[in-house]
């Protein structure tokens, strides 16, 4: 079987949010980079796989996706086993707390999360712009309170969308990842609950193998700073 | 079987998109309206269904959802999982094109469209000035957005191929009050589009929940406060 192709570099967090799909159903797939300084992003051959010229875009045969939670589920859909069961589709309420985590994930939390990592990371390493500490304050305040109820949360189940580890946790991976490269990654510290799933999430071979391959690039970014 | 319950207010476009997903799925539901001016999303007895303190939140049962898109997706997939694209007659790549398009809707459309109601329509009920340099930043973006959608519509009835889905429905709210603002002849330019939104607005369904939704979000003549 060809492999599936995922375009965009694996360190990016939302290629990276495809590639743990891929790692924890065991499929196999090539990371086709995508040279944004000579803005193949915006090239009429990437544009066909995502119009809207970003990343990531997939390929399966003659079948092209784009954004990258549509991706995962694909991608967790069609190599469903047994074992490797994250979307939880043969259960109604179970499916549905994945999909309410899932929304939650990108509308809470990642908005809360990401500008702390494009402050303190990828604007001043990757476009020489200065953090900016109010939207970092900002942002900070607003991940504690969405910690709050991730913290309540996670006191009543393992995991966020119940006791099976799902699509909805993965999904936090690649941003805080290297939001636990910034100065603000203590601030985990005070929800012990979050703490502990963060923590069994990185013990998970998939999530060990994609956090050293986006390792070296925080590392190189982290001492830039 | 005892009806499902939605709670918040009709005018809110996460609300109405829960609204049309129930009609179209033919489900039983009762409204349990809220008082937005009233906080009732911030008293306790609602945090307590929704910690976010937001609205919508359905309630079936003893299981209690949020967030509009996830409980859009629960209700098709348990009445009507076609238009997901899964169940019978459904398939890997539709239900992999409604995923895209459902998530196009929500980081690209959305995104461009929310600012442009903020500052066209409510700020001005709610004592905020317009910041016209934002409304014509998100115009310009809405419109590199219509573009790719006219692509998309120029090859496919629908967005997720050729049978409705939530993908499109999922467009229904935004789309019914940006076109209620002076910015709405931005769609003529893209005339699948524009035929696209005339066949969703034709839908009875889609004609049930907009008779909730008054052009001005209830705050002005229609006196209906959210």
């Amino acid at each position: 079987m060809t492999p599936v192709k995922v375009f965009g570099p694996a360190q990016s967090t939302n290629v990276a949010r495809v590639l743990l799909c891929l790692e924890e159903v065991g499929a196999e797939y090539e990371v086709v980079n995508v040279d944004f300084t000579v803005m193949e992003h915006k090239s009429p051959e990437h544009l066909k796989r995502n119009p809207f010229g970003q990343i990531p875009a997939f390929q399966d045969g003659d079948l092209y996706l784009f954004e990258s939670r549509a991706i995962g589920k694909y991608i967790l859909r069609k190599y469903k086993t047994r074992e490797a069961d994250l979307l939880r589709e043969g259960n109604l309420r179970e499916a549905a707390m994945v999909d309410v985590w899932t929304e939650v994930e990108t509308h809470q939390y990642n908005s809360a999360i990401s500008p702390i990592v494009y402050e303190c990371i990828i604007n001043p390493a990757m476009r020489g712009i200065p953090t900016n500490q109010k939207v970092v304050d900002e942002s900070a305040e607003k991940l504690k309170k969405v910690l709050e109820v991730y913290e309540a949360r996670l006191s009543q189940s393992t995991y966020l969308a119940g006791d099976f580890v799902s699509f909805a946790d993965l999904n936090h991976f690649p941003y805080t990842f290297y939001f636990m490269g910034t100065p603000y990654a203590s601030l985990f510290d005070s929800y012990p609950h979050v703490k502990a799933w963060w923590e069994r999430l990185m013990a998970r071979p998939s999530v060990k193998k994609l956090a050293a391959v986006m390792a070296p690039q925080g590392a190189v970014i982290f001492k830039l700073q | 079987m005892a009806p499902m319950k939605v709670y918040g207010w009709v005018v809110s476009p996460w609300m109405a998109r829960v609204l049309v997903a129930l009609e179209e799925a033919g489900a039983e539901y009762e409204v349990v309206p809220m008082s937005r001016s009233g906080g009732d999303h911030r008293r306790p007895e609602h945090l307590a269904r929704n910690p976010f303190g937001e609205i919508p939140v359905l309630e079936d049962g003893d299981l209690t959802l949020y967030q509009s898109r996830a409980i859009a997706r629960y209700i098709f997939r348990k009445y009507k999982p076609e238009f997901l694209g899964l169940g019978e007659g459904g398939s890997l790549e539709e239900s992999a094109m409604v995923d895209v398009w459902l998530d196009v809707e929500a980081h690209q459309h959305e995104a461009a469209v929310r600012p442009i109601l903020w500052h066209c329509i409510i700020n001005k009920f709610e004592g905020r000035d317009r910041d016209q340099g934002v409304v014509d930043e998100s115009v310009r973006k809405l419109e590199k957005v219509l573009g790719v959608y006219e692509a998309r519509l120029s090859g496919s009835r629908y967005l997720a191929g050729d049978r409705i889905s939530l993908a499109d429905l999922s467009h229904f709210s935004n789309m019914r009050y940006f076109m209620a603002t002076e910015y709405a002849g931005v769609v003529d330019a893209y005339p699948h589009v524009k035929a696209w939104w005339e066949a969703l607005l034709a839908r009875p369904t889609v004609q049930k929940v907009m008779a909730g939704m008054p052009p001005d979000f209830g705050f002005g003549s229609s006196g209906n406060i959210p």
